[in-house]
């Protein structure tokens, strides 16, 4: 057995002043590489009054987006080994408000997404009896970017997202934004880049790259930004 | 849309296209006044104002100082609207810089006008 030395972001309205780092140890089989979200579990048997979430716990839902050791990802898919340092630190994803412990308040997040109307829109008036029929190529240009889980991991690690994040989509807004402006089947393209067209929706956006580096899908949200800058480029001129 | 009332272009792509294209301006600019200096051995009064006597210098200069005032005006605006959450405050820090920029660039052509 060897010890691990945690610590984690504690904040409960209802009895803490104000948020604190917890200090704890756990005792984890030396051969073992555990998952983060092993250890969190393990610490709330310890602690029942720990609070996180998660359901999955295989990378598929996004609900247990955190920030481990400064860097945002999901905590059931990042190995403890992953985590350099003598000490495994856990915090809240970045930027939104906490709810508690490690429950961050995810409107803001949701509310940005809406803004771009994620689904499809399409105003032919006769539909097809059966299905909307895609080329393989049109089809194509879907992937990288419906994979998507929605785990805020990306856009709060933005710093544009965290300055204006009533005003910037993000990039895991955008992401979905240039999911539909590409899909063939769509036909409201020019009044979604309309909406987009402003000083902060899209172009608050400056190529910092940290959602890319965080993104937990491999995805490349600053790719599919920049050819969102492109189309309404393409417009403008 | 959001939609903002202190930005200099018509839209979000207008500012950027403004930004994007003040700054190769100012670029070319600062290789040209380089170019200057590393082509002339001694910089005297004489070949320094026989340098913006000439018409195109003159439009080249006044060209660039409308690049720094448009990228200046945007860019402050930009960083502001990040940092700054107090309107008001915001409002005068704006309002001094563009002042400036404005300043900037009148004296850049009356000199001009000069030589
Ligand atoms: S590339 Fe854009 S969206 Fe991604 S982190 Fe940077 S500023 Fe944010
Ligand atoms: S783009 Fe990646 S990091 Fe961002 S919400 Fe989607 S899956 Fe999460
Ligand atoms: S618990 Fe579902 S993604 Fe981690």
């Amino acid at each position: 057995m060897k010890k691990v030395a945690i610590s984690v972001y504690r904040y409960n309205p209802d009895v803490d002043d104000k948020p604190y780092m917890k200090d704890y140890t756990l005792e984890v089989d030396e051969k073992q590489d555990l998952m983060v979200l092993d250890l969190l579990i393990k610490l709330k048997e310890q602690d029942p009054s720990l609070a996180f979430r998660r359901s999955c716990r295989e990378g598929v839902c996004g609900s247990d987006g955190v920030n481990m050791n400064g860097k945002n990802g999901l905590a059931c898919i990042t190995p403890m080994s992953s985590l350099k340092g003598r000490k495994i630190v856990i915090r809240p994803l970045p930027g939104l408000p906490v709810i508690r412990d490690l429950i961050v308040d995810m409107s803001q997040f949701y509310q940005q997404y809406e803004r771009i109307k994620p689904y499809l829109i399409n105003d032919e008036k006769t539909p097809p009896a059966r299905e909307r029929l895609q080329s393989p190529e049109d089809r194509a240009k879907l992937d990288g970017l419906y994979e998507c889980i929605l785990c805020a991991c990306c856009s709060t690690s933005c710093p544009s997202f965290w300055w204006n994040p009533d005003k910037f989509v993000g990039p895991a807004g955008l992401l979905h934004a240039y999911r539909f402006l590409i899909d063939s089947r769509d036909t409201a393209t020019e009044e979604r880049l309309d909406d987009l067209d402003d000083a902060f929706s899209v172009f608050r956006c400056h190529g910092i790259m940290n959602c890319v580096n965080v993104c937990p899908k491999g995805l490349n949200p600053t790719k599919a930004i920049g050819h969102i800058k492109s189309m309404l480029l393409n417009r403008a001129v | 849309m959001v939609s903002v009332a202190s930005t200099f272009g018509r839209s979000g792509t207008h500012d950027y296209v403004l930004v994007r294209a003040s700054a190769i301006i100012m670029a070319l600019y600062s290789l040209f006044i380089i170019g200057f200096f590393v082509t002339t051995p001694d910089v005297t009064y004489a070949n320094w104002s026989a340098l913006f006597s000439s018409l195109w210098v003159k439009v080249f200069t006044l060209l660039t100082l409308t690049a720094v005032l448009m990228h200046g005006w945007i860019g402050i605006w930009q960083v502001l609207t990040d940092y700054v959450k107090a309107t008001r405050l915001r409002a005068l820090i704006q309002f001094v810089v563009s002042v400036g920029l404005i300043a900037m660039w009148l004296t850049g052509l009356f000199v001009l006008w000069g030589v």
